[in-house]
């Protein structure tokens, strides 16, 4: 079939990018046709149909440099870098939540790595009582970073992990708690209200806790995440997205949408299987890496 | 919000009526909104594009149908050719060797030790099938006690051997499955990317000791533009013989699958249809080509609203609806059922046509709203709500907290859906509908 050597093709280009493409397409003004190949770009990194189309709209009507005009336009959607936040008292609690297989644990355990790094007392609190081995998992990292899990049995109530782990904090004076949770596709409902009930059991113990609610999110996926994004902000009210695998080929486009929609900010990207690779996140430089 | 494509063509073909013919000036507008729709579901830009040339060519000229109208014939030629893409011969897994070797090969995060796990209890039902598990990935932290854990859930015997070198791993466990007489052996290996060099050369060794009758690539259904070029560069390495597309129980809708079989031309076999080890499922071209085309995937909505509802309450819920008997009691059942079953926003997109329910807002919190103001009912108006006049609902919406003309309107399509309960309940005794529509 012809399209496989343009996808062969296009393995070896993604090193040269899309804003060289960019760049090139763009040079000596713009046509139809150029402003279709940029949309081209911008709907192969997963920015989606609606947010392409108000991209390429806003750049038609405007007058200065089109390259410049294109990385404004993808930099103000994307707003201002934020930060995690941190409690004025401690413990700082970070909750993880996101749907299976999109990096929760592997997220906990690099979070955990960093904050010892800077020399913070941490602890994990293993919500994951459903997946098998989940526990082990986290138990794993925990042994690699030195930082103590709270964990109790595969099948126990999340709720009461969180709880234990919270009081476990405030009597051992740790700085930070990073709690896992289950992987849970959005729609169902049950796995949810289950969600709900551990945020409700931290907040109950603390009303300005948890500190952030970290959603994890794949960049391989494509316009689901939105849908995600949607759902449990409503369910749990995410402060902020943990964008994991940037390390491949996709590009994470979908963030622009969510930004824009949603208005929740990426606060970390996740790029490689080691305990250092989680880096805060960089509105422009993921812009350039999106344009390259 | 994404608007059903049904909706939007038949605006796209109002213009066509009565020209007889599908021609290239009234057929733009339509094509794109497929495409539109098609890249909503994550089908890669490049094979949308492909894809629009076919469609185009084959809906040129086509005479429009008089029995139906424009929009549908079009829409039934994209989703044929959908259905035709998706579709192939080599849907069923070939395990000629004694034993046979399946191995599974994946991104990280795409399903693989699950699916691993489902397809041995799926060999053993079906097939008869005596697997052995080989837990091969010795790079996550805990998968090889995640395939354990599995295994022993669904007893079935998982061998891991030496836990850290993968072609030790694969070549014992080979010589354990012949020494203890499995017929199919099933290899997790460790999620990669492609573009990793030294991982994919471990997958290729490992391939090499176990030469698999299968190759089983396992894909994300809510995979985005980029993963069919994984899913190339996996074939062109490992020679895939086939993918498993999962999770297909969330409200992803999948384009991933239409662009990988395009691609490599290789057969999509299963699906996962839920976290229990037995919700795998063979793979079905007519429900994914409706679901990537936002057509809604009815079977899957069906299925949804039977694993939610409560069976008993509903068959009660029935008859009386049969029977008309419909009061705001059952009403106020039904929405708590409707609740249940997870954001509406999710079960009208599985919907046919439910764009042109425009009164329908799919705003969450009405429901709650809808409650409430049952709740400030007494008994005796719920069961008769021909006796609710003006000072009771006066009294019911300060009860309710909720404006009177919100009481006027819950009142409103109560009665036009009592109403056309009675339709139901006539045609069905005249026999013109077999069964009731959905078992709401």
């Amino acid at each position: 079939m012809g399209i496989f050597n343009l996808f062969k093709k296009g393995l070896k280009k993604t090193k040269e990018g899309f804003f060289g493409r960019a760049i090139s397409i763009l040079k000596g003004g713009i046509t139809p046709e150029k402003l279709e190949e940029i949309q081209e770009l911008l709907l192969l990194s997963d920015v989606g149909p609606e947010t392409s189309d108000y991209i390429i709209e806003n750049f038609r009507s405007s007058r200065d440099d089109p390259v410049e005009t294109l990385r404004n336009t993808l930099q103000e959607l994307l707003g201002k870098d934020e930060r995690l936040e941190f409690s004025s008292v401690p413990p700082t609690v970070y909750t993880l939540v996101g749907v299976n297989g999109s990096g929760k644990t592997t997220t906990a355990g690099k979070l955990a790595w960093r904050f010892k790094n800077e020399g913070k007392r941490v602890s994990i609190a293993a919500a994951d009582t459903f997946r098998a081995a989940a526990i082990e998992q986290l138990k794993e990292w925990g042994n690699r970073v030195n930082a103590p899990v709270i964990a109790h049995k595969m099948g126990a109530d999340a709720g009461a992990v969180a709880y234990d782990a919270l009081n476990h904090a405030i009597s051992n004076k740790i700085d930070v708690v990073i709690v896992d949770t289950a992987g849970r596709l959005h729609t169902k409902s049950n796995l949810m209200r289950e969600l709900e009930k551990v945020h409700k059991v931290i907040k109950k113990l603390d009303e300005n806790q948890p500190t952030e609610v970290l959603l994890v999110l794949d960049a391989t996926i494509g316009q689901n995440a939105i849908q995600q994004a949607r759902v449990f902000d409503k369910s749990v009210g995410i402060t902020g997205i943990v964008l994991t695998k940037l390390d491949g080929t996709s590009k994470g486009g979908m963030i622009f949408s969510i930004k824009k929609e949603l208005s929740i900010p990426v606060k970390l990207i996740g790029i490689g299987e080691n305990m250092q690779d989680l880096k805060d996140f960089n509105a422009s430089d993921f812009v350039d890496a999106v344009l390259e | 919000m994404f608007e059903n494509l049904q909706e939007k063509l038949s605006q796209a073909f109002k213009l066509l009526k009565g020209k007889g013919k599908i021609s290239e000036s009234n057929v733009r507008e339509a094509l794109k909104q497929v495409k539109i729709s098609l890249l909503s579901a994550d089908v890669n830009y490049k094979v949308v594009k492909e894809l629009m040339e076919r469609v185009t060519s084959k809906a040129l000229g086509e005479k429009v149908i008089k029995s139906i109208t424009p929009d549908q014939q079009f829409i039934k030629i994209v989703n044929d050719e959908l259905v035709e893409l998706l579709g192939g011969k080599e849907s069923n897994l070939d395990l000629k060797s004694r034993p046979s070797v399946i191995l599974m090969v994946g991104l990280q995060g795409s399903g693989k030790t699950t699916t691993a796990a489902k397809i041995a209890l799926w060999l053993r039902r079906k097939k008869g099938r005596n697997t052995l598990l080989v837990a091969d990935d010795v790079h996550r932290p805990a998968a090889i006690e995640q395939l354990e854990t599995l295994g022993r859930s669904i007893d079935i015997p998982v061998f891991a051997g030496y836990r850290k070198d993968p072609y030790k791993i694969a070549k014992e466990g080979l010589n354990f499955a012949i020494a203890k007489g499995n017929d199919t052996i099933i290899l997790d290996t460790a999620g990669r990317l492609q573009i990793d060099e030294d991982m994919m050369e471990e997958v290729e060794e490992i391939s090499r000791i176990t030469k698999p009758d299968e190759v089983l690539m396992v894909l994300d259904s809510m995979a985005g533009q980029d993963v069919v070029n994984a899913a190339a560069e996996f074939d062109r390495r490992l020679g895939i013989t086939g993918f498993v597309v999962t999770k297909l129980d969330g409200d992803s809708r999948g384009g991933v699958a239409l662009s990988t079989k395009y691609v490599t031309g290789k057969a999509i076999k299963f699906v996962g249809t839920g976290e229990k080890l037995e919700q795998i499922d063979v793979f079905y071209p007519d429900r994914m080509a409706s679901r990537i085309l936002g057509m809604g995937d009815v079977v899957s909505l069906v299925e949804r609203v039977q694993e939610n509802f409560d069976n008993e309450k509903m068959k009660e819920m029935e008859k009386r609806l049969r029977k008309a008997q419909f009061t705001f009691d059952d009403f106020r059942e039904q929405l708590r059922q409707v609740k249940k079953m997870g954001s509406l926003s999710s079960m009208l997109e599985m919907m046919p046509g439910a764009a042109k329910l425009k009164d329908v807002k799919v705003d969450e919190d009405q429901l709650t709203h809808v409650e409430a103001i049952i709740n400030s009912m007494t008994k005796k108006e719920r069961m008769n709500s021909g006796m609710i006049n003006f000072s009771r609902k006066k009294r019911i919406a300060a009860g309710s907290g909720r404006p009177l003309s919100e009481i006027n309107k819950l009142m409103k399509s109560y009665d036009e859906m009592k109403k056309m309960m009675k339709k139901f309940g006539k045609l069905e005794k005249k026999g013109k509908l077999g069964k009731f529509p959905f078992r709401f």
